[in-house]
């Protein structure tokens, strides 16, 4: 472990994941700080899902959306993906002095927005000003509750199964490189940034049973939550690049800067590993909701490679995903 | 040792170019290629056009490999 | 390329059945990379194997020269503008994503042409640029100087870095410390250099040589033209990125190149000092040349203990033979540059063939 944060630890990717087992889960006990996307928690009556998580983007603002449908946006989505109905929502903010009026005001506009066409409420909040220097203009700390209305049964994932995304992968991570790159676009590119909670409903009101597992995959993209799945299992997860829904422009800002989309951020995109004879009729329901048009089947479970996962490539020849290590920088070799 | 991608020329602007692929567009620096025109196909490594694509030889490339093939199977 | 070229050559690379053992050096880190990331290398047949060469800027960078740009970045305080290959190569007693994490300003750039730009856009802060990479880089490098002269920017600097490949491929042929029956060579170093530049393998030393391009076909072409060039015991220097790559090159790159840099003995990391085979600034733009600009005396430069880059590098051992290998040395906490750099041949081993 390095004696120091760098930028790794935030990156999603094993720095992070060592030094939350290590450092912090080794603290606060492995049994009481859930690593899900949020807590479930038992009340006397029904379960609720309890979520928290930061949001420091630069640039705040970015094309399709901003740091508040972010903030908004991924906490319902981390409710959403354990099967709670999201309800309620916190916002901390952290402003920078020197912030301008007119910025926080869009940016608590686009939340309002967000949170009233995903059906939750902004109920509590806080607001700390930093002397400047001290933060990137704004950052935003989200809490979310939500309640699972059913019991959540979830079956164990078994060879054969099949993996579902709702739509293209990597857009909005390759919109923010793109951004401090100075790559433009001749017909743009857009951060996916959504609430799925809608879509999931209409999953797992039809499929109750035979959705194994779901997460956005948010930092490190689809492969690390691909390698969260498979660490230290008996089956593998693998993928056929030619079923990957990738967008030609994020195509091309990842062959120009060296980036692999597969472990690009996705903000409004959920990962399903489901039954493999309920696979079909999920893509068909997912693909009726305005956030699942192009949703796909994009691999399966099986037993190749144990404990990790591979992509079939259009040749035929098979690569391994490794465990990211920290967050991928334009490179020139 | 050298990332470099095939891009087109859609602008020229004095020592800079704009070039795209797949719908992203860049700046590009003509100063190692300065006779490129617009629709020129060429490959860009770290902002830099560093050749042009010869658009002969890539049509190409199935038949001549294919014919190559065939003669590797002559013992 | 059509895709039942792709089939027919995944087929033909498949099925070919090798009468003994060959051992192709790939000279690129490009390569080493596109090999894994493209599936290609899982075709490979029984017997035939893949060598790395000294083919990644990174790996080849001698400790030296990262610690002087740390000594720099320290003492004279300016932005230290680099290729994101450079963040995490370990250097004697630090690396630039630790330094960065202590407060020093380092950015990285996808252009040397985003550092001149840096520099203009903030003249009282001195910009220096790592000016790392080969044959393909250099001239852009070498360009941006020219550049920050004619726009009269003051506060720009580069630190040269900049290594040849051929004089490296002879080195390596003339220690003859490894049984190498062909090489695959570098696709745009070649689109600069030309493939003339490769001559002398198949000519004085009596090796085949194949110039292929990035693609899962080029790749998987060029292995199939390499093989059978070997099993006909033809050394030819073959150029199989006709599409990219000319005889002679660019020769505007090459003398812009040349305008700026002179060509100088340069130390390699593991490999020692090659002749001829490394550039410095040339004194007409000394004013550009970060080393007279920014007098420093670096720590003496030293080795992590047990790391066997240098002997990788020369294709002697492969990753899982090196000790350090997947246990002090990993893609987490790299000991060596071959495990930092995506091009790494530890890197890419660890992460793209089975761990």
């Amino acid at each position: 472990m390095s004696k120091k944060i760098v930028a790794g630890h935030g990156s999603g990717g094993k720095l992070m994941n060592d030094m939350i087992e290590k450092v912090i889960r080794a603290r606060f006990g492995r049994d009481i700080l859930q690593l899900d996307d949020a807590a479930v928690l038992p009340t006397g009556g029904a379960d609720i899902a309890f979520t928290t998580d930061t949001f420091t983007i630069t640039p705040i603002f970015f094309p399709g959306g901003d740091i508040g449908t972010l903030a908004v946006n991924g906490t319902v989505n981390d409710l959403a993906v354990m099967g709670s109905r999201p309800l309620y929502i916190s916002c901390a903010l952290i402003l920078e002095e020197g912030l301008e009026l007119g910025d926080l005001e869009r940016i608590l506009d686009s939340m309002k927005s967000e949170a009233d066409r995903a059906g939750v409420k902004i109920v509590t909040g806080d607001t700390k000003v930093v002397p400047a220097g001290k933060a990137d203009r704004i950052f935003i700390n989200t809490s979310g509750i939500g309640v699972f209305d059913a019991k959540v049964s979830r079956g164990d994932i078994v060879p054969g199964d099949k993996i579902i995304v709702n739509g293209t992968i990597g857009d909005h991570g390759m919109a923010i490189m793109a951004l401090r790159n100075n790559l433009s676009f001749s017909r743009g590119l857009q951060s996916d940034c959504a609430h799925l909670n809608h879509m999931i409903g209409a999953v797992t009101g039809r499929f109750p049973e035979s959705v194994k597992f779901m997460r956005d995959p948010t930092r490190g993209g689809v492969a690390s939550v691909l390698n969260e799945i498979v660490q230290g299992k008996p089956f593998s997860a693998r993928l056929f690049e030619d079923a990957l829904p990738v967008r030609d422009e994020v195509k091309g800002v990842c062959s120009i800067l060296g980036i692999d989309a597969l472990y690009a951020a996705n903000e409004g995109k959920a990962l399903f590993i489901v039954r493999a004879e309920d696979a079909e009729p999920i893509v068909r329901i997912l693909k009726e909701t305005p956030e699942g048009k192009e949703a796909a089947i994009i691999g399966d479970i099986n037993k190749e490679f144990p404990g990790r996962a591979y992509v079939e490539t259009t040749i035929g020849g098979r690569r391994i995903l490794p465990l990211l290590t920290e967050e991928q920088l334009p490179r020139i070799c | 040792m050298c990332l470099a991608v095939p891009m087109t020329i859609t602008r020229i602007e004095g020592g800079r170019a704009v070039a795209e692929a797949r719908g992203v567009e860049t700046t590009v620096d003509i100063s190692l290629m300065p006779d490129i025109k617009i629709n020129d196909r060429v490959i860009v490594h770290a902002g830099f056009i560093i050749e042009k694509l010869d658009e002969q030889a890539a049509r190409e490339i199935d038949e001549v490999w294919d014919k190559y093939l065939e003669e590797m199977d002559r013992p | 390329m059509t895709r039942e070229l792709d089939k027919k050559l995944a087929a033909r690379l498949k099925g070919l059945n090798l009468d003994g053992e060959i051992r192709v050096m790939e000279v690129c880190g490009t390569h080493t990379t596109e090999f894994f990331r493209t599936g290609v290398k899982d075709l490979f047949p029984h017997g035939l194997s893949l060598i790395d060469g000294p083919g990644c800027p990174v790996c080849v960078t001698p400790n030296e020269y990262l610690d002087r740009a740390i000594e720099i970045g320290r003492s004279h305080g300016p932005v230290i503008a680099t290729f994101g290959d450079m963040l995490k190569v370990p250097s004697s007693y630090s690396s630039l994503a630790k330094e960065k994490a202590e407060g020093m300003d380092v950015r990285v750039v996808y252009s040397p042409v985003n550092a001149l730009d840096m520099a203009a856009e903030d003249p009282g802060r001195e910009v220096v640029f790592l000016s790392v990479g080969f044959e393909t880089t250099a001239p852009a490098e070498a360009a941006t100087v020219l550049e920050a002269r004619k726009r009269g920017i003051k506060n720009f600097s580069i630190m040269p870095g900049n290594k040849l490949t051929p004089p490296a491929v002879d080195a390596i042929l003339r220690a003859g410390e490894v049984k190498i029956d062909g090489f695959i060579l570098p696709g745009h170093v070649s689109a600069v250099i030309g493939a003339a530049a490769w001559r002398f393998i198949s000519e004085s030393h009596g090796r085949p040589c194949v110039v292929a391009g990035f693609d899962a076909p080029d790749l998987m072409m060029g292995v199939l033209s390499l093989t059978d060039l070997i099993r006909r015991g033809k050394s030819e220097t073959v150029n199989r990125y006709t599409r990219v790559v000319r005889e002679a090159g660019n020769r505007t790159a090459v003398d812009l190149m040349n305008r700026v840099f002179l060509t100088t003995d340069s130390h390699w990391r593991g490999i020692g000092v090659i002749p001829a085979s490394g550039l410095e600034v040339r004194n007409e733009f000394a004013e550009f040349d970060a080393v007279s600009k920014f007098p420093v005396t670096p720590p003496p430069p030293k080795e992590a203990k047990g790391c066997r880059c240098g002997e990788l590098l020369r294709g002697l051992i492969t990753p899982p033979e090196c000790a350090l290998y997947g246990r002090a040395c990993t893609p987490e906490e790299p000991v060596g540059p071959c495990m930092v750099s995506m091009e790494g041949p530890c890197a890419a081993y660890y992460k793209y063939g089975r761990g």
